[in-house]
């Protein structure tokens, strides 16, 4: 399978490698998939607490190269962000940015998951009740 | 030289054709291009005889006789029929046969047909090693076993299971014995006699011969085995798998086991020294593992398993570059992690971390060590990108922690 120039861009030059420091209250992490599955995201938003906006966004995955390029797109897209605008980003828009196929959806519902728990657990460190979610089926 | 690219090494997939083996085809497409079962003009004895030269230089690579070569399209094939032939072929003594987990998809699926039709099958596990444990083997055979089936040398990871031990077992029951010598063949000595094999099954395209055609080797004497033929018609291959003989791949097959018969010593030991520093040098790598016993193995072959990186994203970083797989290039499609490697009680996440490395006989030393180079590269910087690595690296146990499954 042949992948897009897009994912191989971004696989080439991932953005927003890093780690936040998760001990902050304006620091959000989401961890999600699981190592049996064969892939494992965290991604984290930092909120700049003065204007409501996502300052930064840092990810870690291990994964194939879809997984990688959707956690890195995630990312782009969080920063300059308002909360519920971050909350908008279907796994759909990252499809089709990445021209991913059938069989690497699964990585753009695991991207949006990730961010619907980095600001979940911003929220709940915040005072604010959690979202939830409803269920993408994977 | 200079390095030209894609480097190959996924050499159990399949091989290149050597060119001594492309220069024996050619005359038979064109020039002689004779049905071998034509008895009544030159154009036919011409391609018997190549056909019966060719048989011989076959025989003679596993120390058969050329009568016991039955020609089949390929390994699957020659699997098919061994293990069908036989449960019609033995209907009357019993219908249980004994197998292993790690077989290819092409004994697995066959047996699992068998299954369906009514017999029964017993599935050993492997040991830790991807070795199937003797004393199983023999506590699994009743009165009903009419087959035993293990394959000679694993696909994915290159073990070699304890033939000769496996056939004395056989033998003393009086159970046939079927190995699937597809990956073996060619690669180390194998022997029918001195391994005491009753049915073996392989293939050219794997020992530098064409793709579509192979073998099933059937033993003549000591037992005499019969098959039922699983494909009716001309009654070709001593009735046991008609249809019209492909002239020039039995001859290139023919070629490819003479210089396998010739080559093969002085090549095993080529490989197997470039195979060990591939190894030893990713195994510099922390978090890194041989998968399978690294005593009884191909020489060819090795399985890695790279700790907190994802096999597929591995591939990517190099595959421009370099040809390997992932799992079984059968399986490959799938995204699931190899039934192989999860059989030797891997877990998933190891299993997912694996690279199948296949040298051969064009592989030299630049290409290894540029594949030391990329991988190894492409290990650290994905480490850099791995939560779990990072979580490895703070001493988090990535097993105490609730991944949600989907």
């Amino acid at each position: 399978m042949a992948y897009s120039d897009k994912v191989i861009d971004h696989y080439a030059n991932p953005k927003n490698v890093g780690t936040l420091d998760k001990a902050k209250s304006n620091v959000g992490t989401g961890l999600v998939g699981a190592p049996e599955c064969g892939d494992v995201m965290r991604l984290q938003i930092e909120v700049d607490e003065e204007s409501g906006l996502i300052s930064d966004a840092k990810f870690k995955t291990f994964g194939c190269g879809s997984a990688i390029a959707s956690s890195s797109l995630a990312t782009e897209w969080l920063k300059g962000k308002t909360v519920d605008q971050a909350l908008a980003i279907d796994n759909m828009d990252i499809v089709e940015e990445l021209n991913l196929p059938p069989v690497k959806i699964h990585c753009s519902v695991l991207a949006e998951d990730a961010i619907k728990a980095a600001i979940n657990d911003y929220r709940v460190k915040n005072g604010l009740p959690e979202l939830i979610a409803e269920k993408k089926a994977h | 030289m200079s390095l030209q690219f894609p480097i190959y090494l996924d050499n159990n997939a399949t091989t290149p054709m050597d060119p001594r083996v492309l220069d024996a085809m050619l005359p038979y497409f064109v020039e002689k291009f004779g049905n071998a079962a034509s008895r009544n003009h030159s154009f036919g004895w011409v391609a018997e005889e190549a056909v019966d030269y060719a048989r011989e230089q076959i025989a003679k690579l596993i120390n058969a006789d050329p009568k016991e070569i039955i020609i089949t399209s390929g390994a699957t094939e020659a699997d098919n029929l061994a293990i069908k032939g036989v449960y019609e072929m033995y209907a009357s003594k019993g219908d249980h046969i004994i197998t292993c987990t790690t077989e290819h998809k092409a004994v697995l699926d066959t047996c699992k047909h068998i299954e369906k039709i009514g017999g029964h099958v017993t599935y050993l596990q492997v040991k830790e090693d991807g070795l199937i444990d003797l004393h199983e083997l023999e506590s699994a055979i009743t009165d009903k076993t009419i087959l035993i089936a293990i394959m000679y040398g694993n696909n994915e990871i290159g073990v070699i299971q304890p033939v000769r031990e496996i056939s004395k077992i056989a033998r003393k029951h009086g159970v046939l014995f079927f190995t699937d010598g597809t990956q073996a063949v060619g690669k180390v000595p194998v022997d029918v006699n001195a391994d005491g094999i009753d049915l073996m099954a392989f293939s050219a395209h794997k020992m530098y011969g064409p793709k579509g055609v192979g073998a099933l080797y059937v033993r003549r004497k000591n037992p005499r085995v019969k098959v039922t033929s699983q494909m009716d018609g001309g009654g070709h291959e001593r009735g046991m798998r008609s249809g019209t003989l492909n002239v020039p791949a039995i001859v290139g097959f023919g070629k490819a086991c003479e210089l396998c018969m010739n080559e093969m010593a002085g090549e095993a030991t080529r490989l197997s020294k470039m195979r060990d520093r591939l190894e030893a040098a990713l195994m510099e790598l922390e978090e890194t593992y041989v998968n399978g016993n690294r005593e009884h193995r191909l020489p060819h072959t090795t399985n890695i398993s790279f700790k907190y990186v994802e096999g597929e994203g591995l591939m990517m970083g190099f595959n421009k570059n370099i040809a390997l797989s992932s799992g079984s290039a059968c399986t490959s499609a799938s995204l699931e992690p190899s039934y192989v490697l999860k059989a030797l009680g891997l877990g998933d996440d190891l299993a997912h971390s694996s690279l199948r490395f296949g040298l051969g006989r064009f592989t030299t030393e630049e290409q290894i060590d540029f594949t030391i180079d990329a991988i190894k590269t492409t290990v650290l910087k994905l480490r850099e990108m791995s939560p779990l690595w990072e979580m490895f690296k703070e001493g988090v146990d990535i097993n105490a922690i609730e991944w949600a499954h989907h």
